[in-house]
């Protein structure tokens, strides 16, 4: 999802080509380029979590497909609308049309951010390239078993397990630091064969469902009627994940890539386009890796759950605790698929017992299924699958790490690259530790969006509008300002209202039991996952009222900016 | 050469999606289509970094004389 931003990132700096000029017209590229640019990089090492997070948010078939559908088109809409009409017109980069509004100390601050986003990310992948070396290590190695993280782990789950991640993470940040270049020519290479392998998931996984479900398919309704009653089945998250409807589903494939859209990073990619129409290049992209993968890989964490059955201690907690499940013979439950409402029922029963005092609380067994890249890649492709999942999340997490390195290298500009990016690697490494940070991609991936999106409306409102309310645009180059308070004040209180908006409910139970009541407790707040859309608004109002306060109270000198030329 | 290695690229894509296709319609077993994508896995990547992503013989040629001129 990253790399080629990334690369393309890293492109620019080397080569220093139009980093700070419009990039001339003998040097645009045609729609074919960003075609192929797109339908490759966005299917990668993510895909793999992601797809099996929908399942575990408990997501029916309708709401996954259509909702994908709708998203992944406006997401296209959104690079179409308001990324490329402002990257073919200004024609440059995001750091330096950045920089022109808000001054080169807050584009520092924003790399900051960006590195450390970046840096989680890659973390993730890290840790979903080390679900491989757990499943060789168990299903190859006799006499070693790696405890594998569970879905619901914040903390790294065994001394195995850290190991794993370290050697990976090791690993990938000495390539990234040594080696991006060959990397990522590789990346480019492996790309038509990831997107095969990732279309073999579904189609092997759609056999599997056939051959254990003995469904003989011979219309659309029969296909309809499987994925609704196996595959995507809707009903309760698996603990610990959110529910999935189909506004979250909608609004998740919008906004997971909004750094890139809405949050205009892809201006330095779409700089480089002859018309802005190219930007419907992006659907490329959109519905091979967002739909297609993500469908895919959805399809082999619901194969796995289908094919679990509850182990003997959750069918001797449901019969002999649960009113729900004593009607039903031990023989027919441990026969049956284990489900989100099996799994909670027998979470309550086990903290009841713990309550009671009749179960110690470190003896709880219940195990949440996991959706673990290489088990899941393993089942369906073998090795093939292993390598697909390696390469993707390899691929991935090694532009991930250079960029961070970049973005952190702007900030201490006498470091060589080699050790920044080394040092990031190991900050990769030590995130990709924490399962939590895979396990709630979902979440993280629309807290990427929404950190990012601020300065996306900042550049917005600035292209477009700004001068038309009286307003002069690009302020930090007009002003020499090194710090555009306008713009960083918009960033900072857009963030604190959209946290705000997210934890309302912890915030205003907090301020009650404070005795203040400044928030109403009839309203719920609202998940990150659609808060951005508010929080776009929210920030471009914001800018246009701060910069009308700042501009009145700073001076400026005139000075020639990038808007000034004809 | 060149030609060489694009066809075997591009019959080690059809290699590792075919199977797959086979799979679904119950026409081989998973174990042959599992062996046949590692084969084609195999290919790819044997064939493929000396292709992609370097210019045809001529095209170099072209591009050096291009840069001289320059």
């Amino acid at each position: 999802m990253e790399s080629r931003r990334a690369m393309q990132e890293e492109e620019s700096k080397t080569d220093g080509e139009f980093e700070r000029q419009p990039v001339p017209q003998h040097a645009l590229l045609g729609f074919k380029s960003f075609v192929g640019m797109y339908a490759g990089e966005h299917c990668a090492g993510t895909e793999l979590m992601i797809g099996p997070l929908f399942i575990a948010a408990g997501v029916s078939a309708f709401d996954l497909l259509v909702g994908l559908l709708l998203g992944n088109l406006l997401a296209v809409l959104s690079w179409m609308l308001l990324t490329a009409p402002i990257a073919t017109r200004a024609r440059l980069t995001l750091y330096y049309q950045l920089e022109q509004i808000c001054g080169r100390r807050l584009v520092t601050l924003y790399n900051l951010a960006n590195g450390v986003m970046f840096c989680f990310l890659a973390g993730a992948m890290i840790t979903v390239s080390a679900t491989v070396v757990g499943t060789i290590v168990n299903s190859h190695v006799s006499g070693m078993e790696l405890q594998m993280p569970q879905l619901t782990d914040v903390y790294p789950s065994s001394p195995g397990w850290m190991a794993a991640v370290v050697c990976v993470g090791a690993l990938i940040s000495i390539v990234a630091a040594f080696g991006y270049q060959s990397v990522s020519r590789f990346a480019n290479i492996a790309s038509p064969w990831m997107v095969l392998v990732f279309l073999a998931f579904g189609l092997i996984a759609a056999r599997e469902f056939l051959n254990s479900t003995r469904t003989d398919v011979d219309s659309f309704r029969d296909v309809w009627n499987l994925a609704n009653t196996v595959i995507w089945t809707g009903g309760d998250p698996l603990p610990g994940q959110t529910k999935f409807t189909f506004w979250h589903v909608t609004f998740f494939a919008w906004f997971c890539n909004m750094a890139m859209h809405i949050g205009m990073s892809d201006l330095t990619i779409f700089r480089f386009a002859r018309k802005s129409r190219y930007a419907s290049a992006t659907g490329a992209g959109m519905y091979v890796g967002h739909f297609m993968a993500w469908i895919a890989a959805s399809m082999l964490f619901a194969l796995q759950l289908h094919e679990q059955r509850p182990d003997k201690y959750m069918v001797t907690l449901l019969t002999d605790h649960s009113a729900k499940y004593a009607g039903v013979a031990p023989e027919a439950l441990a026969a049956s698929p284990v489900s989100s409402a099996m799994i909670r029922e027998a979470m309550r029963i086990e903290n009841q017992l713990v309550r009671d005092g009749e179960l110690a609380a470190a003896d709880k067994a219940v195990s949440v299924p996991t959706p673990l890249p290489g088990d899941l890649a393993n089942r369906a492709c073998g090795l093939a699958g292993l390598l697909c999942v390696i390469i993707a999340g390899w691929t991935t997490a090694n532009p991930t790490i250079y960029r961070a390195g970049l973005a952190f290298q702007a900030i201490v500009p006498r470091t060589s690259r080699f050790t920044v990016t080394l040092l990031t690697g190991g900050v990769a490494t030590i995130a990709g530790l924490f399962p939590a940070i895979a396990m709630k991609l979902l979440d993280f991936v629309a807290l990427y969006g929404m950190v990012l999106m601020p300065m996306g409306a900042v550049i917005f409102v600035d292209f477009w509008l700004i001068d038309k309310l009286g307003l002069q645009r690009d302020y930090a180059a007009r002003g020499r300002k090194t710090f555009n308070w306008a713009a960083g004040l918009t960033w900072l209180l857009t963030l604190g209202l959209c946290t705000l908006l997210v934890k309302y409910t912890a915030v205003q139970e907090f301020l009650s039991e404070q005795g203040i009541g400044l928030l109403p407790a009839n309203f719920q707040g609202v998940q990150i996952f659609f808060v951005s859309l508010p929080g776009w608004f929210m920030a471009a109002v914001l800018y246009v009222a701060l910069s009308a306060i700042y501009q009145k109270n700073t001076t400026t000198e005139p000075r020639h900016s990038r808007m000034d030329a004809p | 050469m060149r030609k060489a290695l694009q066809t075997t690229s591009v019959l080690a894509l059809i290699g590792t999606i075919l199977p797959s296709g086979l799979y679904l319609l119950g026409l081989i077993s998973l174990a042959s289509c599992r062996w046949t994508m590692l084969a084609a896995t195999v290919a790819w990547f044997a064939a493929t970094p000396l292709w992609m992503g370097r210019e045809p013989r001529r095209g170099q040629h072209e591009s050096a004389e291009t840069s001289q001129a320059g």
